[in-house]
């Protein structure tokens, strides 16, 4: 006889998340992820100018603000059949860049690490030196990155004129031309971001980080001298066995980012167990157990629709549930790295599948290998040069946005009639982890995690369901919109 | 002074540009102020059942709320059930917990132009009713009324903004903690004057393209943006270009418009955002202040004394001449 619970609200998950726990004989059953809060910006963009979306789709996010904006940008270009300049699109890949590995920091030290300051684990042997160093809001930690993380984020002040939300971010290029001058103040930026991650988060060069290549290595890595809060996080994962416990459907999904000349730093791509092509025609939303009105079978979202209804039987989350080719796939950090080609991320899920630690790890090692691709292309920007085109759009246009934010892929579908918005359908990241059960009844991503945990009708919720909760690094303003 | 942060209807932004304080750490800033956080969604250690159980301690008055801050806007559908947003684990809608919260606080804040007006999540067929702690747009009113006023007789304090500057909120909760806001500090909005007494237009280093109206006309050229590109800057109350963002930034700097988003009603502009419109040429939008025909005017006679350097420097994204170097007089 299973037991019900309701637990929220999650916090330190960037909006709002409640879950439902179906308990029995002191382990998660079932659960039913909820998405409490509905918006409806795919109902405020109808009838709106094509370019106001570039004003409304960054504020569906706060967190993922220029990647809602990259996505807007991409889809506006491609129905315009714009291409920005080189300086463009520079400009757009170090936008997201900054936001991204901000992102990935404040994950790691304000919403993930805290978790291990809590009471439960105070008979570990880190538990002291833990608490003192990533307890919310008093740790040593977040006082010591909110300062670096400011300084970092002041290169958005050059770059797009400031977080979140900015208009620099358009289908034809950057808004904010640079000068040379203004180039080594953004080098200085990333040179003192660098130093800070070299000394307080690895204890090592970025580089050295980047090349470990295996489970194995890492754990050579981790016994070496050099401290670092990522050895901290290695030392307990490897005591609560965090690489065992949050597997998914282990079937990750990239669409891929940072356009370089002729390829992308992360290429697209699907993989479970080895590369599939990623056919994103295949996408589709289905509305079963969402608050929707349903319109028959799932819809890809060139065609999708947001009809909320008060009330729908079965249904329990503003979130719908995409589905690729019908299978549930995760998308974030790890995803992208597994399936562009990481040998320590591929490495990470050979044996026993996504896991609450590869999925911290995979985040923190895209900041090793993302920096150096940064500091790369500020010295590819030419001053001088043009920073933006400026493009036509038809009056009858469709257009596709897809990029990658900090915690998975993030896909525009835009359809023009007569010089409105006449549709904007939008999928987020956690919209695929956090989806709820399809009409199939497979249930999402996180859904999956959670089932066989330890859990109690009424004793404080485990650590542990935190811990596989908050790995996915959830954004539920973006999950709904 | 102790706070709580609740978010609704928005997108947690002001949170993240509040994180982005530059003074050092936020969390060191606000102990130093005497402010501290009873619960913040984003940045407690607590959740789930020790969260709901303070929410309603605080709801009840068994827990004492100095200050409460609400992010997003209050959702009022459908068919004002407020069921857009029940806030997590429990069956309750959150604009009743912030209504009971705020008849108990000692002073309620609108963090960011969503709770102060409805914000973004109110345009177009605004599909969740979304409206302000105490303004629907420009309309007072809102979840909590026209008439309310918190213990101390204030009515709510606006710290509008899409998202609002992260020193806007840290010197007005300041400010309350050492119990230098009162009426007098508030603008007719409820704004803080601090920084609503200001234009955006106040600082901006493209006021000599203002001045003679040598504007841009495409996006990452150097001119004004006001005659094409839609900025608001001159009638927009903030101090966006004298306390600069991200380090040096603002959305002038950034090379955009202005979209007056500290002011009711900037989500519906009736226009493109980013196009200025014009009647027979002239924008609608006239600097704050400034009588129409004397705007005209200087704006025709300006546009005549425009010095080539100018108008060349306007259409470019970099600087094609410099201003000419006097020579002392011998």
């Amino acid at each position: 006889m299973s037991t019900r619970r309701v637990v929220g609200p999650f916090n330190r998950v960037e909006g709002d998340l409640e879950i439902t726990l179906d308990i029995d004989d002191g382990r998660v059953a079932a659960a039913y992820v909820n998405s409490p809060l509905y918006r409806g910006f795919e109902q405020i963009l109808q009838g709106k100018l094509p370019a106001d979306a570039l004003v409304l789709v960054p504020r569906i996010c706060g967190i993922c603000s220029v990647a809602q904006s990259a996505a807007a940008a991409l889809a506006l270009a491609d129905a315009a059949g714009a291409t920005p300049p080189p300086n463009g699109r520079l400009a757009a890949n170090l936008t997201l860049a900054v936001e991204n590995l901000a992102d990935h920091l404040t994950h790691f030290y304000l919403f993930f690490m805290p978790d291990f300051a809590r009471e439960e684990y105070k008979s570990r042997r880190w538990y002291h030196g833990a608490a003192q160093r990533f307890r919310a809001t008093a740790g040593s930690a977040p006082n010591e990155v909110l300062p670096a993380r400011a300084r970092f984020m002041q290169m958005m002040g050059l770059l797009a004129g400031k977080w979140p939300h900015t208009l620099a971010v358009q289908p034809g290029g950057s808004t904010r031309p640079l000068q040379s001058s203004e180039l080594f103040r953004l080098q200085r930026s990333l040179r003192e971001f660098r130093g800070f991650l070299e000394r307080v988060t690895f204890g090592a060069r970025l580089e050295d980080v980047a090349a470990i290549a295996s489970r194995q290595q890492l754990d050579a890595w981790r016994a070496q001298a050099g401290g670092g809060d990522l050895r901290t996080f290695l030392d307990i994962a490897a005591d609560l066995d965090l690489w065992q416990v949050g597997r998914g459907s282990d079937r990750f999904m990239s669409y891929g980012c940072y356009q370089e000349q002729d390829r992308r730093l992360f290429p697209a791509g699907l993989w479970h167990g080895g590369a599939l092509p990623l056919d994103i025609a295949g996408i589709s939303e289905d509305t079963s157990h969402a608050w929707y009105a349903a319109a028959g079978l799932p819809q890809h979202p060139a065609a999708g629709s947001t009809l909320p209804v008060a009330a729908k039987e079965g249904a329990y989350s503003w979130c719908k549930a995409p589905r690729l080719a019908g299978q549930v796939v995760e998308t974030g950090a790890l995803a992208r790295q597994v399936v562009a080609g990481h040998a320590l991320a591929r490495d990470m899920v050979a044996g026993s599948g996504a896991s609450v630690a590869a999925r911290v790890v995979a985040r923190l090692l895209e900041l090793a290998l993302v920096l150096p691709a940064m500091e790369h292309w500020l010295g590819e920007l030419a001053p001088g040069q043009p920073w933006c085109i400026t493009s036509q759009l038809a009056d009858e246009t469709a257009g596709v946005g897809l990029v990658e934010a900090a915690r998975g892929s993030l896909g525009h579908w835009l359809t023009v009639r007569r010089g409105r918005i006449h549709n904007y359908q939008i999928i987020a990241p956690t919209t695929w982890n956090f989806s709820p059960r399809d009409g199939a009844g497979t249930p999402g991503a996180l859904e999956q995690a959670l089932a066989g945990l330890p859990a109690d009708a009424a004793a404080p919720l485990p650590a542990i369901i935190h811990h596989v909760v908050r790995s996915f690094d959830p954004c539920m303003v973006c999950t709904v919109h | 002074m102790n706070l709580l942060w609740l978010q609704s209807g928005g997108c947690g932004g002001c949170t993240l540009s509040w994180l982005g304080s530059e003074h050092g750490s936020l969390f060191r800033e606000l102990a130093a102020e005497g402010i501290e956080l009873l619960w913040h969604p984003s940045l407690s250690e607590s959740g789930v059942d020790e969260a709901r159980d303070l929410i309603a301690r605080c709801a009840d008055g068994r827990t004492r709320v100095d200050v409460l801050c609400i992010e997003g806007s209050l959702l009022r559908g459908p068919l004002g059930s407020g069921g857009f947003h029940r806030f997590g684990g429990g069956a309750q809608p959150m604009i009743d917990w912030v209504r009971q919260i705020a008849a108990r606080a000692q002073h309620v804040v609108a963090i960011g132009s969503c709770s102060a007006w409805g914000g973004i999540t109110a345009a177009g067929v605004n599909p969740t009713d979304a409206c302000g702690l105490q303004y629907d747009g420009e309309a007072a009113g809102g979840l909590l009324g026209p008439g309310f006023r918190d213990a101390a007789g204030l009515p709510v304090i606006n710290v509008a903004g899409c998202p609002p500057h992260p020193d806007w909120i840290t010197e007005t909760l300041a400010m309350l903690a050492h119990g230098r806001l009162g009426a007098a500090q508030l603008d007719d909005l409820g704004r803080p004057r601090f920084y609503a007494d200001q234009l955006v237009h106040h600082g901006c280093p493209r006021n000599e393209y203002y001045e003679f109206k040598a504007s841009a006309s495409r996006h990452s050229e150097q001119g004004c943006l006001m005659e094409q590109l839609g900025c608001k800057g001159t009638q927009a109350h903030a101090d966006c270009n004298q306390r600069l963002w991200n380090g040096e930034g603002s959305c002038l700097r950034g090379g955009y418009a202005c979209i007056r988003c500290t002011e009711p009603g900037f989500e519906e502009p009736g226009h493109a955002f980013e196009t200025t419109p014009k009647v027979a040429g002239i924008p609608l939008g006239l600097p704050a202040d400034m009588p129409k025909a004397w705007f005209i005017a200087l704006a025709a006679l300006s546009k005549s004394a425009t010095p080539q350097r100018v108008r060349e420097n306007a259409h470019s994204d970099h600087l094609l001449r410099a201003p000419t170097v006097k020579r002392t007089k011998r």
